[in-house]
């Protein structure tokens, strides 16, 4: 995400400068007037209307209460002195980053997956690729309904089938702990698809000369899958972690469908966007829900800037 | 190499890839399982789908359920709802993030590093932090309930620009300048030339637009809670909570909602994957 920024500088400069055609020069130079600004012109007002702006009032926001009769009041930081005593943030932050955990151990399947799939003259690969590729296009609320009575305590399937191996499986959905291990299962569910389409290009572009060079100094296909595909894989590996942890913090509409609004183990599963909107929406407590949003920005912010401070110790880029 | 040599390789490669169709097959039936479980509840009676142990085929095929989704819920209007804001989404966001990545890409013009650079810090800000002023916005402009309330804020997009911007930095000057020697103005330039040479990116973020916009939640659940003004996802979240134990039902239903996107990104599978592993275009 630091990369677009960087380039961005650079590469305009670049093409026109180094080419030593003077009618190229000339061409540009002219400039072209009044034009980007109409090409520009409704995005950048949309863009402003609806997220710029938005972004300075919720941070106005969460520095106000909202009445009853609405008209917010200048509070000062008092929400975020209630974050920190608030006893579900911490509980809320720790379901979301139990969540995102469970699902990242989608990357390394996705890599074995993706691995099998790219085998030289493999038959059905393509009929492989669309089975794990249903999930990601399904709509969550609609596949979470379908978990819910898959996770059923009394007569889902997965229950039913722990049955057989001597298991009393739990109430899932309705129990602190296995609420969110099923929500989790769900989203890995979910996510897999679109790590291998990412990882599976990765692979693509690893030269076959190299696996050759690999099988002539006699490698094993195992370690060869240690030594060539993961390291060269890496960088597809790093994108698909920070876009996973991301997305896991987003964590809301599983949620809100397998679990639902009145569910018990509702506060010790929650997510912290299901708290923002819970406060926003349902409790009309729109500026403590705006300090839950900023508590959110920073979190992503310090995460995805660790992933890319650590990345230089593990990605290899060629 | 000799003969046998060359037999015991094919062995080696025929070994290999029985344990990845026996590691891909198993993976992938787990993968559709719950869909094939659902196909098959959708199909049965409510008494049928609570039995233990399960039973795994209707005694008798239940087609009416699908029939009785109209009643229970309005399908018809949600469904209605759900396919104008995809399209009105798609529509916009291609017409207006590719005018915006184009003049980003090859126009120049005075502080087009700065607006570029603003415009893209959104990409890191999560949705939460726009949506009650959004909400605020279209409460104020009495779209609460409306298609135009759901769609608005999605007809613009920071991702979508930058995704067009990639696309267009890529494709070749000359065409270009032979046009602007033939005294083309910019504008047909870029809807002559440029539009047709950026298929895959317009593709991509096509499919990508599809896909948010059919499957969201939390926008249209906060802005149109109403059972004529619902898209299908907030439609199928009401249902549940109202009908919660008629699992036929939620099950016919759920399928019913899925089934377009379905259909059509598998009957498009190669541009959708293409057009997704681009959108993870550095």
């Amino acid at each position: 995400m630091s990369n677009p920024t960087t380039e961005l500088r650079a590469a305009p400069e670049a093409g026109p400068e180094e080419k030593p055609a003077p009618l190229r020069r000339r061409l540009v130079a002219r400039g072209d007037g009044a034009w980007p600004w109409l090409f520009i012109l409704p995005t950048v007002f949309g863009i402003t209307v609806f997220y710029l702006w938005p972004i300075i009032q919720t941070f106005y926001y969460s520095f106000t209460k909202w009445g009853v009769f609405g008209g917010a009041k200048f509070i000062g930081l008092d929400n975020y002195v209630r974050l920190f005593s608030d006893s579900s943030i911490p509980q809320s932050l720790l379901n979301t980053i139990i969540y995102t955990l469970i699902v990242l151990m989608g990357i390394p399947i996705a890599v074995v997956l993706s691995a099998l799939m790219e085998s030289p003259g493999l038959k059905f690969a393509g009929f492989y690729r669309t089975l794990y590729f249903i999930p990601y296009i399904t709509m969550p609320a609609a596949v979470g309904i379908v978990w819910r009575l898959v996770f059923n305590g009394d007569f889902g399937p997965i229950n039913w089938f722990l049955s057989l191996l001597g298991i009393e499986g739990p109430y899932w959905t309705s129990t602190p702990g296995f609420a969110l291990a099923a929500v989790a299962t769900v989203g890995l569910w979910m996510s897999l698809g679109f790590n291998l389409i990412i990882i599976g290009a990765g692979l693509r572009e690893i030269p076959q000369e190299i696996y050759e060079a690999a099988e002539m100094d006699g490698a094993s296909r195992l370690r060869q899958f240690f030594s060539i595909t993961v390291p060269l894989l890496t960088p597809s590996i790093f994108f698909v972690s920070v876009v996973t942890v991301i997305s896991g913090f987003q964590l809301f509409d599983l949620l809100y469908v397998m679990m639902g609004k009145a569910n018990l183990a509702m506060p010790q599963t929650q997510s912290l966007v299901y708290i923002f909107y819970n406060h926003a929406f349902l409790e009309n407590d729109k500026g403590y829900a705006a300090a839950v949003g900023i508590l959110i920005l920073l979190i992503i912010a310090a995460l995805t800037a660790v992933q890319f401070r650590v990345q230089r110790k593990w990605v290899n880029y060629v | 190499m000799s003969d046998s040599a060359i037999r015991a390789g094919r062995r080696v490669k025929r070994g290999r890839n029985a344990i990845a169709h026996v590691v891909l097959g198993g993976g992938g039936l787990l993968m559709i399982a719950p869909l094939i479980y659902q196909v098959i509840m959708s199909i049965s009676t409510n008494a049928e789908v609570q039995s233990i142990p399960p039973t795994f085929w209707p005694s008798e095929v239940q087609w009416h359920n699908f029939a009785d989704v109209f009643t229970v819920m309005n399908f018809g209007s949600s469904l209605r709802v759900s396919v104008l804001i995809t399209m009105l989404r798609v529509v916009g966001q291609v017409i207006l993030c590719s005018l915006a990545g184009y003049a980003f890409a090859r126009m120049r013009f005075r502080g087009r590093g700065a607006i570029l650079a603003v415009i893209l810090s959104i990409l890191m800000v999560p949705g939460q932090l726009f949506l009650i002023p959004q909400f605020q916005i279209v409460q104020n402009l009495g779209w609460l309930n409306t298609i135009a309330g759901i769609v608005a804020p999605g007809l613009f997009s920071a991702f979508g620009v930058f995704l067009m911007r990639q696309f267009f930095m890529g494709l070749p000057d000359e065409l270009e300048d032979a046009a602007r020697l033939d005294g083309a103005n910019p504008f047909q330039i870029f809807s002559k030339i440029m539009m047709p040479l950026a298929a895959n990116g317009l593709w991509a973020l096509a499919i990508i637009t599809v896909l948010w916009s059919w499957n969201d939640l939390l926008w249209p659940l906060v802005i149109a809670s109403t059972q004529d003004a619902a898209p299908l996802s907030v439609g199928l979240a009401n249902l549940q909570g109202e009908h919660a134990n008629n699992y036929p039902i939620l099950m016919a239903a759920s399928l019913m909602a899925m089934a377009p996107i379905l259909i059509l990104f598998i009957a498009m599978q190669k541009k959708v994957m293409a057009g997704i592993g681009r959108s993870g275009l550095k």
